[in-house]
């Protein structure tokens, strides 16, 4: 099934000292977690049921990587990225980043990794910004000179300058985020862990997180991994995407090969200059046209395919007033996908990765 | 643990300048992540200077008129249980101050199974400090000082105004007294906490001991019922906060008719306490990890 060798568990594996074994930065084997739900079924009796979070997952990621993933909710996501950092416990498998057994050595590994929960700030909410950052400054040891590096390089490019000495109550949203993130990598952690990190965020903050995201996996080479439910993050930053649903692995690739995987549609809206009948072009049999309200048309097509062509068919045989092209969302994709892999063995965790 | 205390481990990081990472007692990292957790909530405190003085002297004002309770029914009795005044005094002012010492430092612990609900917790276990002094310094509030000042003032009255053979065995007493009965109290917020890990709202059990067993406490054993003394003497130690070593200092005789130098164990007892209750919070946080809820 998995080609890569497995390291037996049981044994010492502190041996590599923090260098990670082969090419992964992050690696997980076969890693389960499985919660024992009581139910109530009457006084003092209950109910126990097994239900696998994260099931048999497997994949590596290497350093200076930049990953996406998603899924729905409940899929497992935040279970996956609890055992990453430690908080959680694997019930089975084999789990490492950067060498170290995140359960085991939880404080250890607290040195190396930053994460931001997009919806639990760790921020002090009466307490200047500034502030905050000396905590994490002491907490964890930064040398002065480094912490003064790494905190005049956030500010800059986070646009912290003006906020230092606001109080963090009266932060917006998107200030917050960007406050969060900063504090999350003053200790120069190797990898990031980003849970939503755009979440009810404003289009102009959503822009400066993720650049400031892209230039600190290129520049500072930090290995990202963020789950999301909004796929432009994904478009926009990661080159990688990992869908879990149902506690597996769905797909481990590039985005372009998701959509094929889930045979997904784009939509394109027209606004025809007046009313006509549905859009019917013999010479792109993919496109249906799947709604028509007064002089508006949505039709869909292959998200594999470019839009570019179609538009140009369009406008050559319509009066075209405006249009737009609509990204199929998430729960979407995953969707068909799920439905697709019935039968099919898209399923196992280790059959896509690299 | 494969870690040893004081070892020296130097990482290789990616592109930032080699880190050297120094693996230390977690007793001390502990002690040092409180002092700087509790430095920010003061500073947070501060920011609302005007609150903070009313809530620290509405603080002191509760506790006192609880003694003024007292006060007023000895106005109509002239002992209780064969006690005097003066003899609850010192009952209530060592429990007190012992009770109010652990509150400053650990009163915040009955928050924990909030933080498990809203899952503000894993929040903290991404740090690299021990969980418990986080926890433990959560909303550290100076304002608690007021109960801490009215059980001192009590027992600087009983202390004024009891007549007592002191010898240096009973003068030694009272600051072991008051040092051993805050850490069983302190001992009991964390056992309560831990066990809110597996209850969440569980905080009023814990409530129940530490807030009830310090009203308890203020009051002599005499007026209680055997079964209750043996209770708090044997099953959750209480008795050793004040009543034990009080009594010794009074020279009068325990109701179950222990010997003499049980008096002198508090600090054994409070070092068992802490043992248990250490145990007590590593199993609740494994259970945590190994749940998640």
């Amino acid at each position: 099934m998995n080609a890569e060798t497995r390291t037996d568990t049981g044994t010492d594996i502190r041996t590599d000292n923090g260098k990670g074994t082969g090419t992964g930065f992050i690696e997980l084997d076969n890693v389960e977690k499985v919660f024992d739900v009581r139910r109530k079924t009457g006084f003092m009796r209950s109910e126990r049921r097994q239900v696998r979070a994260v099931d048999s997952i497997s994949f590596r990621v290497a350093r200076g990587e930049m990953v996406g993933y998603i899924g729905p909710n409940g899929a497992g996501k935040s279970t996956t990225i609890k055992m990453l950092t430690g908080i959680l416990t694997p019930s089975g498998g084999r789990l490492r980043v950067a060498g170290i057994d995140p359960s085991r050595e939880r404080t250890r590994l607290a040195h190396r990794i930053g994460v931001v929960f997009g919806q639990r700030t760790t921020l002090w909410w009466d307490l200047p910004l500034r502030d905050s950052y000396r905590l994490m400054h002491r907490m964890y040891r930064i040398p002065d000179a480094r912490f003064r590096e790494n905190l005049d390089r956030c500010v800059e490019l986070l646009d912290l300058g003006e906020l230092l000495d606001v109080p963090v109550r009266q932060l917006s949203l998107g200030q917050r985020m960007r406050g969060d993130i900063a504090a999350a990598l003053l200790h120069d952690p190797e990898v990031l862990y980003l849970d939503e990190p755009t979440i009810g965020l404003d289009v102009v903050s959503k822009a400066k997180v993720r650049g400031f995201l892209r230039d600190l996996n290129a520049e500072r080479g930090t290995t990202v991994l963020l789950t999301t439910h909004d796929l432009t993050d994904i478009e926009q930053l990661c080159k990688r995407v990992m869908v879990i649903d149902h506690g597996r692995l769905m797909y481990d690739g590039a985005l372009a090969g998701l959509h094929e995987v889930g045979e997904s549609e784009r939509m394109l809206v027209v606004d025809l200059e007046r009313q006509l009948p549905p859009i019917r072009l013999e010479s792109a049999p993919s496109v249906r046209t799947v709604k028509v309200e007064g002089p508006r048309q949505w039709l869909a097509f292959p998200a594999s395919e470019s839009a570019a062509p179609l538009v140009a068919r369009i406008a050559a045989d319509y009066p075209l007033a405006d249009l737009s092209v609509r990204e199929p969302d998430i729960e979407a994709v995953i969707a068909k996908m799920y439905a697709s892999a019935d039968g099919m063995e898209i399923g196992d965790g280790g059959a896509r990765v690299q | 643990m494969a870690e040893t205390a004081g070892a020296v481990e130097v990482t290789e990081a990616a592109g930032p300048p080699e880190v050297v990472f120094v693996e230390r007692s977690r007793l001390v990292e502990g002690v040092r992540a409180y002092g700087l957790i509790a430095t920010m909530w003061l500073r947070s405190t501060m920011a609302y200077r005007a609150s903070f003085a009313m809530t620290a002297f509405g603080n002191f004002a509760v506790t006192a008129f609880d003694f003024v309770a007292i006060l007023l029914m000895f106005q109509h009795v002239d002992a209780l249980g064969g006690y005097t005044l003066a003899e609850i005094a010192l009952l209530y002012g060592a429990s007190g101050t012992a009770f109010g010492l652990a509150d400053l430092v650990m009163g915040s612990m009955d928050r924990l199974g909030r933080r498990v609900r809203d899952g503000t917790l894993d929040t903290l276990l991404v740090r690299p400090v021990p969980v418990l002094a986080q926890v433990a310094a959560d909303r550290f509030a100076l304002r608690r000082m007021g109960r801490i000042t009215q059980g001192a003032l009590v027992l600087g009255y009983a202390l004024v105004t009891l007549d007592i053979g002191w010898t240096p065995l009973k003068v030694a007493m009272i600051p072991l007294m008051l040092l051993s009965g805050a850490a069983i109290f302190a001992a009991v917020f964390v056992a309560g906490a831990a066990f809110q890990f597996v209850a969440q709202d569980a905080s009023e059990v814990q409530n129940s001991f530490t807030y009830g067993g310090n009203t308890l406490l203020q009051y002599p054993p005499s007026i209680f019922s055997k079964d209750l003394v043996r209770g708090v003497t044997f099953v959750v130690p209480l008795a050793f906060v004040n009543w034990l070593p009080a009594l010794y200092v009074l020279g009068r005789d325990y109701p179950l008719g222990l010997p003499d130098w049980v008096a002198f164990l508090p600090p054994v007892v409070a070092g068992l306490c802490w043992l248990l209750a250490g145990l007590a919070w590593r199993s609740g946080l494994r259970a945590y990890r190994s749940t998640g809820s």
